[in-house]
Parts: structure tokens; C-alpha cells; sequence
């Protein structure tokens, strides 16, 4: 089972060095213990796109989908037997980048 | 005819957690298992008054409700017209020992009431699911549309199954912090049928408030070591044996000191008595439940509302305060405060809560009544107003209302 764990922030400043190292520390964990998919953080909302080629010709619209005051600044994607286990994880995740965290199953 | 009524309404408050939480193990759906154990239920009611109660209901009910959820699934296969990969585990093995204790019941229990799962969701689905109660029974008890207590059912059964909500009992160490994600679940079932919160709701709910007390024997029945259930289950039983006293004829509500202590369920404050007894003699730390209960315990100690040891309860709030620093605590303790040393020292502590608790209907009726204890009448009245507006039922209503019109009239 795999979970998508987004990082909540309000803010896009990057992490700080101690926040760097906790971050660094807690993917080695999940590396050797396999729960390891996929981690990568993102830059601010605003450098997005939002494209819908569903008509004639691809429509491009700039900035987020919804603009909102938290927004994703980062993901893991874990892989866990159950929610019990991802939650366990995200707890530590946390705790590592100080921020909040959302956990959602892939399907 | 008659045995065979008495053995269902037995079956469904023995057997139904028992057959949904063994359905649950073995095919792994909840929806599936509920579905099924109604559809058993349903059976018994048809077939039990004609051909018999089974020697064994239970292990009668189990395999009904498993053939039906058979049944079911190969339906559903038919339907889809695709061949799906089996869906029936067949796990006839008893469950391993994953958690300190395992039961189907007590892994149901715990995925009813798992903390990722909104406050309400868990106690509606710890009432259908380990309850038993309908969904009608349900939206009745929370003043809530049938439709839209079966969706709220439906949308956590929903992420359970997204999500991947083990079903199991939590692990020794996540075990404290999960039993008390449950506790919180039966003592909100426990106080909306103690003092129900709408207007139009009858003030007391005895169908609820036993119901809580079952469900809280049933988890005192798998976890007999935990502290904070018994704690619970012991403040559950003090506050029901109470409840003969607590409204009177004419539909108000009566306060402690006022209640005909003749009225009590002596049965029940024995028993509450004991386990707090039991809980003392343990020698471990109490919790909040074991603390509360201790407290109610003191309230029905005495004969007379007079006898109280109001210093003893004091002591208490005193340690529930450590671990629960929040302004109701501090709000109940002033309570106490006022009979130790007096009305204006309770009152400057209540007036420290104002900002917290200026929504909060307890917290103008103690302060009516300790202005009134001290002589300040139209700051009494004030109060009782506040009190009154903030929406009652009506047997409180009915209660502060009395109490203010016989204040000294303004001058």
C-alpha cells in the first residue's frame, strides 16, 4: 500500500540546516527499512500551471489550481502495510521537517 | 413465543459485536459484515418464534451471516460479469495474538473509534457497528436526518477501507493513547444521554446512557487491567444510579443537593463504589476517569448533601487539574471551592474563566449562583439570564428559570 504524504506549510522558505539534517536523517530511516517510494520538494504555488487541453486547444492558466493560505510545499510517497504504520512514519516526518503533514492513500 | 423474543433481544446484545467483528476478520469489509449480520439478524427474527432457538445463537448467527456474505459476493461477481480475483479469505484460523489482548470485538472497537476519524463519525459507528443500533436509532439519539447519519456511517466505512484502518488490536505501547481515543467515544455517548443538548431533546436519554454503560462493561470485559476503563465504567455507573433523582415530576432538572438520595440506584453506586475502591487499592497513579469517578464517588458517599467531604473532592480536583488543566475542570473545582471556602474565593476563581467560557451555559449558572450566595442579586439575575439564553434543554431551562425568579426582586 502506498500513501501520498504531502508537506502543509504556509510559507516556501526551504528548510533550515537543522530541519535539513532531521529531513535527511528520517529519509535514510525509511530508505533501510523500505519504506522508501519517492520524496521531492517543490517550489512556491505561484510558479505553477494549471493547463486543460480536454477542448479544441490546451487552455494555460497561471498560478494554483485553488489559491489557499497553507498550501503543498513537498511530498513523500511511502509504502506501508496500513494507515496505522504510514501514520507512525508521517509522526516522525513532522517532527524531522517541522512542518505538517497530510497522509492519503494512493489507490 | 415469548422465549424466543427474550433470546433474540439477548443475541443482539451479546452476539451482534461478536458476529459483525468475526464477519469483519474474515472478509475484511465492514460494510459487508454489517450488511450481513442485519440480514442474519433479520433471519432469526423470521425463523427462531417457528423452528426453534439454536442451541447455540451465536455460532448460529455466525455462520448465517457468513453464508449471507457468501452469497453476497458471489452475487456480485455474477453482476460484474468479469472473473475477480477470490475475494473470500478463507481464514478459519483463530486470529493471531497481535495486540496484548485480541478480540474480533475488540479490534472492532478500536477501527470504530481510530483517531484519524472525525469525533463524530467514531461514535456513530461504535453505536452501529459495536452497539448494534440502527442507523434510525442513531440520527434519532443526535438529533440528525436518518439520510445524513447514514451517509456519515457510510463515508467513514468509505476511508476505513481507503485508508487502510487496520483491523487490529493497537500494540502495547500505542495501547494507552488508543484505549483513550475510545473512552472519549462512549463518555460523549454517556453525556449526550446524561444532559442531551437541544432544546427539543428529552434532558435525559436512558436508552443512551445504557448504552454507553454496556459498551464500557464490554471494553472493562477485554481490557479487565486498564485503569481508565474501570475509572470510566465506575463514573458511568455513579452518574446513572443518579438519574431517578435527577429530573422531577413537573419535568425540572433537580441539582445534587437537592435530589431525593432515596431515589438512587443503590445497586449501582455500590458497584461504582467498588471499582473505585479497587482502582485505589491498585496504587497507581489515577487518570481523569479514575479521578472523576473518585469524585462522584464522594458525592454519593454521604447521606446527606451536607455530609459531603467537599475538602476531599477539593484534593481531587486538585490532581485533575494536573492533567487537565482546561477551564471546565477549573470551572467544576470552583464548585467545590465555594463549599471549602466560600463563595467570594469561588467566584474570583469562576471570574477568571470568563474569557474562555463566555459561551459555556455551566459557567453563568455557577456564577448566578454564587452572586446569589453572596447577596448580589441583579448580578445574579444577569447571570441566570446569560445562562438561559446560551439554549438548555428544557428541564434546565426549567431549573435556572426557578432559580432566578426567586431572587429578590430589583429594586
Amino acid at each position: 500500500m502506498q500513501y501520498l504524504v504531502s508537506v502543509i506549510h504556509d510559507s516556501d522558505a526551504l528548510a533550515d540546516s537543522d530541519e535539513m539534517a532531521a529531513i535527511d536523517a528520517f529519509n535514510d530511516k525509511l530508505q533501510a527499512q523500505g519504506s522508501w517510494v519517492f520524496a521531492g520538494g517543490l517550489a512556491a504555488p505561484e510558479a505553477s500551471t494549471v493547463i486543460d487541453n480536454r477542448g479544441e486547444s490546451p487552455v494555460l492558466t497561471d498560478g494554483p489550481f485553488l489559491e489557499t493560505k497553507e498550501f503543498v510545499i513537498g511530498f513523500w510517497i511511502m509504502e506501508a502495510p496500513d494507515l496505522d504504520a504510514v501514520l507512525q512514519l508521517a509522526a516522525e516526518g513532522s517532527r524531522a521537517c517541522n512542518r505538517k503533514l497530510e497522509v492519503r492513500p494512493i489507490r | 413465543m415469548t422465549s424466543a423474543a427474550e433470546a433474540l433481544t439477548r443475541a443482539h446484545q451479546q452476539e451482534w459485536a461478536r458476529v459483525v467483528g468475526s464477519l469483519t476478520r474474515r472478509f475484511g469489509d465492514l460494510d459487508l459484515a454489517e450488511d450481513a449480520a442485519a440480514e442474519a439478524f433479520a433471519t432469526a427474527v423470521e425463523t427462531w418464534p417457528t423452528d426453534g432457538v439454536p442451541p447455540n445463537p451465536g455460532g448460529w448467527l455466525t455462520t448465517t451471516a457468513s453464508r449471507k456474505a457468501i452469497d453476497r459476493l458471489r452475487r456480485e461477481r455474477k453482476r460484474d460479469g468479469k472473473h475477480q480475483e477470490a475475494l473470500v479469505v478463507h481464514d478459519d484460523s483463530p486470529p493471531e495474538p497481535l495486540g496484548p489482548v485480541d478480540d474480533d470485538r475488540l479490534r472492532l472497537i478500536f477501527v470504530c473509534a481510530h483517531p484519524a476519524l472525525a469525533m463524530e463519525a467514531r461514535v456513530a459507528l461504535t453505536l452501529r457497528m459495536v452497539g448494534g443500533l440502527t442507523v434510525a436509532e442513531i440520527a434519532r439519539a443526535f438529533l440528525v436526518q436518518e439520510v445524513a447519519m447514514a451517509r456519515r456511517i457510510t463515508r467513514a466505512k468509505a476511508k476505513i477501507a481507503a485508508a487502510h484502518i487496520p483491523y487490529r488490536v493497537p500494540t502495547a505501547q500505542d495501547l494507552p493513547q488508543r484505549v483513550d481515543g475510545v473512552l472519549a467515544v462512549l463518555y460523549l455517548v454517556l453525556n449526550e444521554g446524561y444532559l442531551a443538548s437541544g432544546p427539543d431533546a428529552d434532558p435525559l436519554r436512558p436508552d443512551l446512557t445504557a448504552e454507553a454503560i454496556r459498551l464500557t462493561r464490554l471494553l472493562r470485559e477485554l481490557l479487565p487491567d486498564d485503569g481508565e476503563v474501570a475509572g470510566l465504567l465506575a463514573l458511568m455507573l455513579l452518574t446513572e444510579a443518579r438519574r431517578p433523582a435527577r429530573v422531577s415530576a413537573d419535568g425540572e432538572l433537580v441539582s445534587l443537593a437537592e435530589q431525593d438520595r432515596g431515589a438512587w440506584h443503590a445497586d449501582l453506586i455500590a458497584e461504582g463504589h467498588r471499582l473505585v475502591r479497587e482502582r485505589l487499592a491498585s496504587g497507581r497513579p489515577p487518570g481523569r476517569y479514575q479521578l472523576l469517578a473518585a469524585i462522584n464517588a464522594v458525592h454519593t458517599d454521604a447521606r446527606d448533601v451536607r455530609d459531603a467531604d467537599w475538602s476531599q473532592v477539593v484534593a481531587l480536583y486538585d490532581q485533575l487539574v494536573r492533567l487537565d488543566p482546561s477551564p471546565v475542570v477549573a470551572l467544576n473545582r470552583a464548585v467545590a471551592v465555594a463549599e471549602v471556602d466560600g463563595p467570594d474565593v469561588a467566584l474570583a476563581a469562576v471570574d477568571r474563566l470568563a474569557d474562555a467560557l463566555t459561551g459555556y451555559r455551566a459557567f453563568h449558572a455557577t456564577r448566578a449562583d454564587l452572586l446569589r450566595r453572596l447577596g448580589r442579586s441583579a448580578e445574579s439575575r444577569a447571570a441566570y439570564d446569560a445562562a438561559i439564553a446560551l439554549g438548555g434543554n428544557a428541564a434546565e431551562t426549567a431549573y435556572l428559570s426557578r432559580r432566578r425568579d426567586r431572587l429578590a426582586p430589583p429594586r
